[in-house]
């Protein structure tokens, strides 16, 4: 039990002997964000509910194996993101994590100076700074919306990664061992996703 | 020995994720940090990221409905007690 948390130990206990409370307490702090995730992968509220669905009963029958080399948090999204990939392949949906297709500029080329400039590759006009935004603003419902809608828009592998790493707060490594992709595909994946929710959040922020 | 020649905005907006993730090697970071130190338009490029990944971080998972959690409770049951 290396990676087990002290209050994770205890909640293992219960499951395993079939404590409903325990179980409904997982279910309470872990539910929504498994259904985020599964979500991403197949889209649909119901398919993303079975999903889940079929994820804690993995859980409850894996408790008794399950030896705590990850933390229990980290056990429950490997599953969970491997009922979802399962699930979309057999639903002609299989999310394309390897492949990540050409290059994609994180910021309008036109931004930058042509070759022809003193300054070759400098910003023509430089970001402006958030730090006199107000965290109001930054976190009011309206922004908040807009970051969770272009989450929702990007390619399935870009959504997942950014929603494990940044909306999870899972680190590098679970990230890639839950959804067994490689550190250096993860991070461009994450790349992609950070750098077009920062583009969609300076429109948004820039055009008040 | 040619000295490395400094990076432009537009390497630095494309690599700022390895600087952020610490996946940068030695003299990369160092060629950041330096571009970083004369460069306003970078400066705030990199905190509107550091921004972005705490906003990421603010969205609430959607509820679940309560007629799914009572379902998964009866999932439960059911592999608790099988019939």
């Amino acid at each position: 039990m290396t990676e087990l948390l002290a209050n994770e130990v205890a909640l293992l206990d219960g499951l395993r002997s079939g404590d409903e409370a325990v179980f409904a307490a997982l279910v309470t702090r872990y539910g929504g964000a498994m259904l985020r995730v599964a979500q991403l992968y197949v889209r649909s509220r119901a398919v993303a509910e079975e999903v889940v669905q079929d994820a804690w009963i993995g859980v409850l029958s894996g408790s008794a194996r399950f030896e705590g080399r990850s933390s229990l948090k980290t056990w429950i999204f490997r599953i969970v993101t491997n009922q979802a990939k399962t699930r979309a392949v057999r639903e002609g949906r299989s999310i394309p994590f390897s492949e990540l297709g050409p290059d994609e500029p994180s910021v309008d080329p036109e931004r930058f100076r042509g070759p022809e400039d003193r300054y070759p590759g400098h910003w023509v006009t430089h970001p402006s700074s958030w730090a006199g935004i107000p965290e109001d603003r930054l976190l009011a419902s309206e922004t908040l919306s807009l970051v969770e809608d272009t989450i929702a828009e990007l390619p399935p592998a870009q959504a997942i990664v950014i929603t494990m790493r940044d909306g999870e707060g899972f680190d590098a490594g679970k990230v890639c061992d839950a959804l067994e992709i490689s550190e250096s595909n993860q991070r461009v994946l994450l790349h992609r996703a950070r750098s077009k929710v920062r583009r969609a959040l300076e429109e948004y922020l820039d055009a008040a | 020995m040619r000295p490395e020649p400094e990076l432009t905005c537009a390497e630095v907006v494309e690599l700022v994720t390895d600087y952020l993730e610490g996946r940068l090697s030695e003299s990369e970071r160092r060629r950041f940090d330096e571009h970083l130190t004369e460069c306003d338009g970078c400066t705030a490029y990199v905190e509107q990221m550091r921004t972005t990944i705490a906003v990421s971080g603010r969205l609430s998972p959607p509820e679940p409905r309560a007629e799914f959690e009572e379902r998964l409770l009866q999932a439960f049951r059911g592999w608790r007690s099988p019939e």
